[in-house]
């Protein structure tokens, strides 16, 4: 049985717990990892398919990284069932489990002193059927730095040899912790495009991100996360449609109104601010734009800037935890 | 599909290797610096002919002049005319051995030797004088002396120190080489890294001592070659003896070093630790001085120590020219600090 948690925003709901293996490759249930008195991971559920791209969209703090660390057997939770591929950790099969997954932790820092190369054939030495280190190095785009060592390599080209080392057991499900953090937009998409081979092949990917354009492009499917909660889950678009908004309009008005008087205008939905800017979910933009001029007019407030778009997780997360992805 | 694929042992063993052979400090500190070492030690402790007593003659009367002239026909004997407070200062600086007071009474000549009895040059000079000074006022000789001096090879200072340097070294290295670089890799979370992959955690541990074992044949030999060369010490055992005897000092020393670095996420922590573990047997265990020198109850927990059981195996096989199985009781120490070493090391070791 899993379930989201009670306290969630969303309906909770169940499934079969027999799911076949073959249709699940990664199912937790429950899970809560305390720090000390922090809470991390707080009574969280989530599956991934076979063949599915999951993606965990959070603030930093909101308990990605510890989340997918108990995945991938690295901690244990205080509470909670995990289960990956049909098994569990601790059970006597975790080196056969291990073999199976494929791992790029968000910030590893390789031995500075070995090439490339050197660095892939020792992981690739680990298991025992895998892939031709050369094929993944050059899969990975890194052939001409294949003799270089790593403190000659410039961030992209580290992370990529990290998706290297995730690979080279050709693994049936690959954990990428923010394997995109601080990369520049050439990098990130080279990044994107052996993960979308990697998928291509019938793999499975779980990827923690802070980056919507990462989630949108990459994931089937979206798990957001705040304070080790689930907030909502859906596909990219599910969950912007479940704003029910056509359009989000940004607003900054002097002096500022209240957020009551904004969200009962017709066409206007959720009604949220972060310092002097208002985001409103729109769903009608004909009546909603005129009502809201009409409303600014009344109370005497200027219009200092008034921008139309179209709606992104982003809201999804505003909307659902009153604060901004990148916001600690 | 023929895959380029090889043993991770093999693998693992590698990466410790090039780590550490691209790394040139590393180099230095293993080869270069118990190098530079023996030759100040050497300098300092140098083979040269017995100092000559220096002495200080105090006096007013007739007897100084007469006791300089004696004193002055001695070839052991150095002496220097001093007023009374300029010998005072000298004797306690150690400038001269002993200072000599002669009286004349009566045309009887009687001395005294001022000397601390405490230091070896004090009671050498006594005697060297004294024999002098009663020979020359008539005093003779009853017995037929002949004199035969020897400066014994294996016997010099030399030779005890290159097998005590041939120790710190490999514990040194081995301590520095592991600790830092497995506390290193936790920090980087490259452990934590190789914890979700399948490899085995004991290849992992004993990567360090395989890659431990290649460097440690150099090392000795470097050493064992610069005593030889530079001071002519011989290694009066076996070459395997030898060979063995510095593996199983290495794999004690791996099995400590990796049980000092089992936990510690801070290079400076581990430091700390690897320092608090070493310095007493750079104290006890008898690299620069015997350990005799300690009082007798201590000497029981002293051979107890890795360090003081590799010197005293070493000193063996290359002074003596003893066999590995004479060596025995130290073998079986360092065999059980390398097993204590290794079991406590895996099941402490944290990898995140």
């Amino acid at each position: 049985m899993w379930s989201l948690g009670a306290t969630g925003p969303m309906e909770p709901r169940t499934t079969s717990t027999n799911l076949t293996q073959d249709v699940m490759a990664l199912s937790c249930s429950g899970i809560v990892k305390r720090f000390g008195d922090v809470v991390a991971v707080d009574g969280l559920d989530m599956v991934a398919l076979r063949g599915e791209c999951l993606g965990l969209l959070g603030p930093n703090g909101a308990g990605k990284t510890t989340t997918v660390e108990i995945l991938e057997g690295l901690m244990m939770p205080d509470r909670g069932e995990v289960e990956i591929l049909g098994m569990r950790w601790g059970q006597g099969r975790d080196q056969e489990l291990r073999t199976r997954i494929g791992v790029a932790l968000q910030e590893t820092q390789l031995a500075d002193k070995l090439t490339v190369r050197e660095i892939v054939r020792m992981f690739s030495s680990f298991y025992p059927r895998g892939r031709e280190v050369n094929e993944v190095i050059e899969l990975l785009g890194l052939t001409q730095k294949a003799g270089a060592a790593v403190d000659r390599l410039s961030g992209g080209q580290r992370q990529r040899l990290a998706l290297a080392c995730a690979l080279v057991g050709d693994p049936d499900l690959l954990f990428l912790d923010e394997p995109t953090t601080g990369l520049d937009p050439q990098a990130r998409l080279r990044i994107w495009e052996v993960v979308e081979r990697f998928r291509e092949k019938g793999g499975t990917v779980v990827l923690t991100t802070h980056y919507m354009e990462e989630a949108a492009r990459l994931c089937d499917r979206v798990a957001i996360i705040d304070l080790g909660r689930l907030v909502a889950e859906g596909s990219p678009h599910q969950l912007v449609d479940s704003l029910g908004a056509q359009q989000m309009v940004e607003l900054r008005a002097d002096p500022p109104l209240d957020d009551a008087a904004l969200a009962v205008l017709p066409g206007v939905g959720r009604v949220s601010k972060s310092d002097d800017m208002y985001r409103l979910a729109i769903s009608g933009i004909g009546e909603a734009l005129p009502a809201l001029i009409a409303e600014l007019d009344r109370r005497g407030s200027r219009v200092v800037s008034l921008t139309t778009r179209e709606p992104t997780m982003e809201d999804v997360f505003v909307h659902m935890t009153g604060k901004g992805l990148r916001e600690g | 599909m023929a895959r380029d694929h090889s043993h991770p042992l093999v693998e693992l063993t590698l990466a410790r290797f090039r780590e550490f052979v691209r790394e040139p400090g590393a180099l230095f500190w293993t080869f270069g610096f118990p190098v530079l070492l023996a030759v100040g030690l050497g300098i300092a402790f140098r083979a040269r002919p017995p100092d000559p007593a220096r002495v200080a003659l105090v006096g007013r009367t007739d007897a100084d002049a007469r006791m300089e002239r004696i004193l002055q026909g001695a070839d052991r004997v150095e002496v220097t005319r001093m007023d009374e407070e300029e010998a005072r200062a000298s004797l306690r600086s150690g400038k001269v051995d002993m200072v000599i007071v002669p009286v004349l009474e009566d045309g009887r000549m009687s001395v005294t030797y001022r000397y601390d009895a405490a230091r070896p040059q004090g009671r050498a000079a006594r005697l060297e004088a004294d024999m002098v000074v009663q020979s020359a006022l008539g005093r003779t000789d009853v017995a037929d002396v002949s004199e035969e001096t020897v400066s014994e090879q294996g016997g010099r200072y030399i030779d005890f120190l290159i097998p005590g340097l041939i120790g710190l070294n490999v514990m040194g290295s081995s301590m520095w080489g592991i600790g830092y670089s497995v506390v290193l890799s936790r920090r980087r979370k490259l452990l934590k890294r190789l914890a979700a992959t399948p490899m085995s955690r004991s290849h992992y541990m004993f990567s360090y001592l395989f890659s431990r074992l290649v460097f440690l044949i150099a090392e000795v030999a470097a050493l064992v070659a610069f005593g030889w060369l530079v001071f002519g010490v011989r290694v009066h055992g076996s070459w395997v003896w030898l060979i063995l005897v510095s593996l199983a000092g290495a794999a004690s020393f791996t099995g400590l070093a990796l049980l000092v670095a089992s936990r510690s996420e801070s290079t400076e922590v581990a430091s700390g630790v690897m320092n608090a573990v070493m310095l007493p047997m750079w104290l006890l265990s008898g690299s620069f001085f015997s350990y005799e020198r300690f009082p007798d109850f201590l000497h029981p927990v002293i051979r107890l120590l890795p360090l003081t059981a590799f010197n005293d195996a070493l000193r063996a096989i290359i002074n003596d020219g003893a066999s590995i199985w004479s060596t025995w009781t130290q073998v079986a120490v360092l065999a059980f600090w390398a097993l204590v070493g290794y079991l406590l090391a895996v099941k402490l070791f944290k990898w995140q």
